[in-house]
């Protein structure tokens, strides 16, 4: 899909959903999904089902996440432009969706595969249905096929390109044959894709739960500059609750760029496809170590900073993709859940002296934090910011704001310093 | 941090007999936990008065007492045994209270005894309402508005500020016993007076009405590092209310946006933290404002609990496994996922990729007069769960797992013509009793609309909406007949989970019409797997659900194996002695060298451990659902005899399916129990029975009758538990039995049996490998006959019965098996009346008393049966019958009426009871005084004794008075009765019937002026106008008799109850073995 064509499905979804709200919601009830729909996978098992969002054909890699709750989440994950998502819990739409739980402008997945889509919603949250919003969104779905069937065969032979399509007699040597044409995410650069075209501002915090009346957000004055390389608005929310003021950035944004914001702190987002690729972020997160500013990556953002700082990445078989991901601190020996999307990870036995893991995966023993032992640089692969998923490592958010301090801190120490050796 | 090396032994303290309220589910977790304790090589000394446990056998510990849940007992077991630790979490509340009695009376720090799991500091925090409601308020989570109250004055000032309606909740109870909603001032005064009487610190708390609001619990396991996870989310399909124990419950939670869920995960996280419950699992529950999203915290418990149980058995996660090994010293992350053969830690969040639907089972029709509304105190005694890939299925599943004759939403209401109806039906959706979900189905055939369903019953629009959709879908089938039959609407039905009885009664066929249809389109079930992961992980553990999907997982083996059907969900008359039958046979085959199959569907049983057979198949025990089992798995024999009623009534139909049956054979069930086949069995072995007719028409039975003679039992024809089985003494009573009680019919005929009054009953258990009959037990029951023996104490061996009686048994015993061609176990019943012997009746298949008897003999009946069954014989078992023992051991009957105070708790017929104990000594009083402890009946020491007997009793009740007074009793008794025992020297003081006039009886026991009642009735007149006496001293609790057998054997008890003694068990089994 082109840029354009993107924004135009984003700009209707907005002005669409609260026109729709609640009555859209009764209506839905009674939508018969009769449509029929065809999942292609590139070893040829065909799954027929039936058609619960768009008409149309799509292509990606095939993915599942075993998160129970959270699709709407998923969905509008930026993570997963260019992947097609097979959510293991059966029962999906049941709460519908609502407008705070977009974690960007638009559904960026590039399918959806599910068991059973519920015909009614119920919750006092929704505000559409998820049939409408995948409509709204030209998001192709397919429900009703054996979805762990699906999940058995990615885990076994690996993530897998495939291809729905739904509509009228799909043709399954067709999809095969777009499946099979579909490249790969290895060595597919997409942060530019799905990255913002220019700065903006971001002042908003968490929507709900509102906060407690009493317990004021933190108010600090720390500017930090985000990498947008497909960022979920969650990570911008806890941000702005620890009283950070924040510029998003392209992707593409030179170090000098970022440096004229004169941030506190630089932000590395999360995002889709293989983060090798990405040689000008790659290039600008270097440059940013050695300025000194304090950084903070996740995900895609983990992945870069690791690669800035020399070590590799790989592609992962099937990759982590859930909100009940164990993984190890490093440092306390603290158990902690974690909400987990990403198909590639860090090498540990990669990593140079200055780098040091601060989590391991208690599945498969992967990394999933690093620190940089010379910079105020650390970085996580899962999703501290939830949404959807655990709350466990927000206390990282609280880490970046200490660092910014302690940077802060020494900085003023150091002009105080200059300034003292200047006098004397 | 690894195992704890400074602890070398732990003391575990199980949960007593079934309740209400308190089921198997803690012997599922007590196994578990014996078992983790022994695997970490930590000796293990075990206390439980229930002999039908797992956990009392005498492999699960090394040291077992089955002995009172009672402090004083354990403080001996403690003395004997010194443990190094007392792990009180997996025994339910009665484990728990009884804990912090122990530590009240200092013995554990005298004994140097450390509590593990839970500290008394956070068993209190978790249980003093008042604490509990501090706590989360300074952690910033809500609750509802409430007081706390000790007298009924103080509850009337909280009152003025919640509200009615008034949530009552006593602390310290079980099951929410002693609770209530008060709607009104009378409600209040009454349900407050009884939480307070019941709540052992006479406390209740007063709780703002949250009535409607969605209920939720999350169970969650916390180590000493501060690891918490989360192990499953229930979603409460009955709203607030209505207790957990008797909602329709589903698993994951279904109806929460993920910031709601999470929410909610922060919020159980920081109430394990503020409790203090540093290792172990827990169960919080919540309540959230469907407008809004208000969530407020409920109550906590800080143990493994029946949701916990449910929550191991939806996700494959053993929670209590895992909560033992942390309280011995290990890390979440030092554990393994042993579902995933260890591939990931036991550190993660379960994730599921099916629906679980838990549905209660009541029995209300047990007690005609209880209150039948569903509260916040429990009443359900059973349960069953059911897995399926989509909530409809799974819903469906369990329904037809119920075994209440429904096959799904089966229509229970009949028309609704008048004003009357639509307000009955109204009634029965706004206040809710055991059938609701099925009144809700009615209301959507009627027309009503989903909207108006949620006003009224406040269940969520989401679960409205799936039965409205199956309502419709039942509609679309008996409109489209026999072509509802197609391929694809049939496959598309059946991933709905319909029966294939459900759609042939739609469409007008039999079921095997469906069947053959399905089958003919090649449309069966798959098996899928319990893995814990959602499929991310390999699993070779082999726990499976059917549902109609793509891809089978079963991956069904070659080698030689045997399935047992297991007994489905509890109910009174079966419950879990089946179950530990059932689970016996699993062990012995293995050890057989078989490969076993368990097929089950009661999430709180032994049997549904994913460990405790090589295969399971947790599935509703219908002959449809065992039928696509055996197709997928091609067993070399099933077992259908120890599951009870369930299996059995399928064994006819299994076996014409070709379904190979090992064991007695189907035939020979229906020798046992077909009535006029039987007879003639019995009079070809010139044995006797009581004159006995079958009457197809009321008119017939009372003609009949007068053939028979009065008193009778009468019964409709295959029941189980005594259902509808009562005692006439003469026409009026028959003829109001046959129009009133039973419906008489050629298709339901009843039963007519002389009844053999003032007579010796006796059960007795034997196994037989199809040549030699091997005697288990002859127990002589405590009550005489008329009592069903599910609920009459007995003791083994018998206490009064010559060696002659005991030989002639033993001969009949064999006479019967060898002519029925048992093979696997066979209880027979007898009466002896003047020193006859009746057969009263057989049953070719495991008793509710064989753990029982194996225990007390040490000689495991079960799994000698079953390797018997399996072709094994005696002697190749080389098995050894024990000798005589040098001890008593009475079973003593526990009943639910506390629960139900309007029920009347006469024993008679019809089986009533929940539970059982045992207790041993070396004299029969001394073992029945230990039964009588641990069944929580308090015999008096000494006071007033109040006497009314029947006339066939009278002579007995001077031979009681005798012995009432020589231990120091004063005697007051009603005048016919106090004729009597004058008569016969017994000084006594009479006392007014209530019918009589003021000052009465019961104004005697409301004042607290009796502390003994034995009261024996016969004839529906005199029993119901004596009811109001039993009701009220159950109400006092007092301690009652209502059988002069059972008083008799109450006064030899007196003299033992000072000087409670305790038994190791393998010391006793030892002794008789010797």
């Amino acid at each position: 899909m082109s840029r354009v064509a993107r924004q135009v499905s984003l700009h209707a979804l907005q002005i669409a959903l609260p026109v729709y709200a609640r009555q859209l919601v009764q209506e839905s009830q009674e939508l018969r999904l009769t449509e029929p729909a065809l999942l292609v996978l590139e070893d040829g098992t065909q799954f027929h089902g039936t058609s619960v969002g768009a008409a149309g054909q799509t292509v990606g890699e095939v993915v599942f996440n075993t998160a129970m709750t959270g699709y709407q989440e998923i969905l509008t994950d930026p993570s997963y432009f260019r992947q097609i998502v097979t959510l293991t819990y059966p029962h999906i739409g049941n709460v519908g969706t609502n407008i705070p739980d977009f974690e960007s402008p638009r559904i960026f997945a590039a399918g959806l595969v599910i068991r059973d889509l519920s015909a009614v919603v119920s919750s006092w949250r929704a505000e559409t249905g998820l049939a409408e919003v995948l409509k709204l969104g030209n998001a192709v779905a397919i429900a009703d096929i054996d979805t762990r069937k699906l999940t058995r065969i990615i885990r076994e032979k690996g993530a897998q390109a495939g291809c729905i399509v739904a509509g009228e007699a799909p043709s399954a040597e067709d999809a095969l044959a777009a499946a099979r044409a579909f490249p790969g995410l290895e060595g597919m650069d997409l942060a530019r894709d799905v990255s913002t075209g220019e700065p903006y501002p971001w002042g908003d915090g968490t929507l709900w739960p509102e906060r407690e009346s009493g317990s004021d957000p933190r108010v600090t004055d720390f500017h930090v500059v985000a990498f947008d390389f497909g960022i979920k608005r969650n990570i911008l929310r806890l941000l702005a609750d620890q009283g950070c003021r924040i510029t998003v950035v392209p992707a593409t944004t030179k170090a000098g760029e970022v440096m004229a914001f004169a941030p506190d702190g630089v932000f590395l987002s999360n995002g889709p496809g293989d983060p090798e690729p990405c040689d000008y972020a790659i290039d600008s997160i270097r440059a940013l170590l050695d300025i000194g500013v304090p950084i903070f990556g996740i995900c895609l953002g983990h992945q870069l900073l690791a690669l800035a700082s020399g070590a590799d990445t790989q592609k992962m078989k099937f990759g982590h993709h859930g909100a009940n991901q164990p993984v190890v601190d490093v440092d306390t020996g603290r158990v902690l859940i974690t909400s987990q999307n990403h198909g590639f990870a860090v090498a540990e036995a990669s990593l140079p002296d200055n780098v040091r893991a601060t989590h391991r995966s208690l599945f498969d023993g992967t990394l999933q934090g690093i620190e940089r032992r010379d910079r105020p640089a650390f970085s996580f692969q899962g999703h501290p910011e939830a949404s959807p998923g655990p709350h466990d490592l927000s206390e990282l958010f609280e880490r970046f704001v200490a660092l910014m301090h302690a940077n802060r801190a020494s900085a003023e120490a150091v002009v105080k310093q200059v300034g003292d050796d200047l006098r004397q | 941090m690894p195992r704890r090396d400074d602890l070398e032994s732990v003391l575990i303290i199980g949960a007593g007999p079934i309740v209400i309220g308190q089921a198997c589910e803690f012997d599922y977790s007590g196994t578990q936990a014996c078992k983790a304790l022994k695997e970490e090589g930590y000796r293990v000394i075990l206390v439980n008065s229930n002999p039908a446990t797992i956990m009392t056998d005498p492999a699960s510990a090394d040291a077992i007492y089955v002995e009172p849940i009672d402090w004083r007992a354990i403080e001996r077991v403690i003395e004997r045994e010194r443990p190094s630790a007392l792990l009180p979490t997996m025994g339910g509340q009665t484990a728990l209270n009884c804990a912090l009695d122990l530590v009240r009376h200092g013995v554990l720090e005298q004994y140097g005894v450390e509590l593990i799991a839970a500290s008394r500091a956070a068993i209190d925090m978790a249980e003093d309402r008042e604490q509990f409601r501090n706590a989360m308020r300074e952690i910033g989570l809500a609750v509802p508005d409430a007081g706390i109250a000790h007298s009924l004055q103080e509850a009337w000032e909280v009152q003025r500020m919640v509200g009615f309606p008034t949530i009552v909740r006593p602390s310290f109870t079980l099951g929410g016993t002693g609770g209530g909603i008060a709607y009104n001032r009378e409600e209040f005064e009454d349900i407050v007076s009884r939480g307070l009487d019941q709540s052992p610190t006479t406390e209740v708390l007063l709780e703002e009405s949250v009535l409607g609001w969605k209920e939720f619990e999350m169970e969650v396991v916390r180590d000493r590092n501060d690891n918490c996870i989360i192990v499953c989310s229930i979603e409460n399909v009955d709203p607030m209310g209505i207790h957990t124990g008797d909602s329709i419950t589903v698993a994951p939670a279904q109806t929460l946006t993920d910031k709601e869920y999470q929410q909610m995960r922060d919020a159980s996280i920081a109430v394990l933290r503020k409790i203090g419950v540093d290792t172990g699992g827990s169960n919080v529950q919540f309540a959230t404002n469907p407008e809004d999203g208000r969530l407020v915290v409920i109550e906590m418990n800080p143990r493994v609990s029946r949701s916990s149980a449910l929550a191991s058995k939806a996700t494959g996660f053993p929670i209590a496994k895992v909560a033992t090994k942390l309280a011995i010293g290990y890390t979440l992350d030092e554990l393994q996922n042993e579902i995933t053969g260890g591939a990931t830690p036991a550190s993660f969040e379960p994730t599921i990729d099916y629906v679980v639907t838990k549905v209660p089972r009541f029995t209300f029709e047990k007690f005609p007069r209880a209150e039948d509304r569903l509260t916040t105190q429990m009443k359900s005694v059973g349960e069953v769960m059911a897995i399926g890939r989509t909530f409809q299925e799974s819903l469906q599943k369990a329904l037809r797992g119920l075994e209440t004759g429904v096959d799904g939403l089966t229509p229970t209401f009949g028309p609704v013509e008048t004003a009357e109806d639509r307000a009955r039906l109204t009634h029965e959706l706004r206040m809710a009793g055991s059938q609701r979900l099925w009144y809700v189905a009615d209301a959507f055939r009627l027309g009503m609309t989903r909207d108006e369903l949620a006003d009224v019953t406040a269940i969520d629009s989401w679960f409205l909406a799936q039965i409205e959709d199956l309502i419709k879908a039942e509609q679309a089938v008996a409109a489209a007949g026999s072509e509802a039959l197609d391929k694809h609407r049939l496959r598309a039905l059946k991933r709905k989970g319909f029966s294939d009885s459900r759609l042939a009664s739609l469409i007008g066929l039999d079921e095997a019409a469906v069947r053959q249809a399905r089958h003919g389109h090649g449309i069966r079930p798959v098996f899928k797997r319990v893995d814990s992961c959602a499929a991310e992980f390999a699993s070779h553990t082999a726990y499976m659900y059917s549902t109609y999907e793509e891809e089978c997982e079963a991956d069904p083996t070659d080698a030689d194996k045997i399935m047992i059907l297991g007994g489905g969900p509890n109910r009174i008359g079966q419950g879990i002695e089946f179950d530990y039958c059932c689970v016996h046979a699993a062990f012995a085959l293995s050890e057989a060298g078989f490969e076993t199959i368990m097929v089950n569907c009661n999430p709180e049983t032994v049997s549904t451990d994913y460990d405790t057979s090589d295969r399971l198949y947790f599935e509703p025990l219908t002959l449809e659902d065992v039928l696509e089992i055996v197709h997928r798995e091609q067993p070399g024999g099933v077992i259908v005899q120890y599951g009870g009623q369930t299996p059995l009534k399928l064994a006819r139909a299994l076996e014409a399916a070709g379904v190979p049956i090992i064991g007695t054979s189907p035939d020979s069930i229906d020798l046992a129990e077909d009535r006029e086949r039987f007879q003639d069995l019995v009079d070809r072995l010139g044995l006797r029975q009581p004159p006995n007719r079958t009457a197809s028409t009321p008119e017939e039975a009372v003609a009949l009758a007068g053939e028979v003679g009065y008193p009778l039992v009468v019964r409709p024809s295959y029941v189980l538990g005594g259902r509808a089985m009562e005692i006439v003494y003469g026409e009026d009573d028959l003829t109001e039995y046959v129009t009133q009680a039973v419906e008489v019919s050629n298709e339901s005929p009843i039963l007519l049996d002389r009844f053999l009054d003032v007579a010796v009953e006796v059960d007795v258990d034997c196994i037989t490998d199809g040549r030699e009959v091997i005697i288990g037990g002859i127990m002589e029951h405590i009550e005489q006959a008329g009592v069903h023996s599910g609920d009459s104490g007995c003791a083994l061996p018998p206490y009064s019965l010559s060696e002659e009686l005991q030989q002639t048994l033993s001969e009949q015993v064999h006479q019967l098996a060898n002519a029925l061609g048992v093979v696997g176990i066979m209880n027979a019943q007898f009466a002896i009346q003047n020193g006859v012997v009746y057969v009263l009746e057989v049953n070719p298949r495991a008793s509710r008393t064989i753990p029982f008897v194996s225990k007390a003999i040490g000689l495991p009946l079960a799994k000698i049966a079953a390797k018997a069954m399996a072709g094994i014989d005696f002697r190749q078992q080389q098995v050894s019958v024990p000798g005589r023992r040098p001890y008593f051991s009475v079973k003593e009957s526990v009943f639910p009426f506390v629960k139900f105070p309007d029920a009347d708790p006469i024993l008679g017929p019809e089986m009533k009871s929940t539970g059982e104990v045992m207790g041993t000594g070396r004299t029969f009083g001394e073992a029945y005084a230990k039964a009588q402890l641990a069944s929580g009946v308090v015999i008096p020491s000494r006071g007033v004794a109040f006497i009314s007997v029947r006339d066939p009793d009278k002579p007995a009740a001077v031979e009681l008075g005798h012995m009432l007074l020589k231990r120091g009793f004063a005697i007051v008794a009603t005048g016919g009765t106090a004729k009597a025992l004058s008569e016969g020297g017994v000084s006594c003081r009479r006392v007014n019937k209530v019918l009589e006039g003021r000052p009465h009886i019961v104004d005697m026991i409301k004042n607290r002026e009796i502390s003994l009642i034995v009261n024996t009735t016969e004839g529906k007149q005199a029993i119901r106008q004596s009811h109001s006496i039993r009701g009220e001293a159950v109400r006092c609790k007092v301690t009652y008799y209502t059988t002069i057998a059972a008083a008799m054997a109450t006064c030899d008890a007196l003299d033992h109850l000072d000087n409670v003694v305790v038994n190791r068990l393998q010391d006793l089994q030892a002794e008789a073995a010797a």
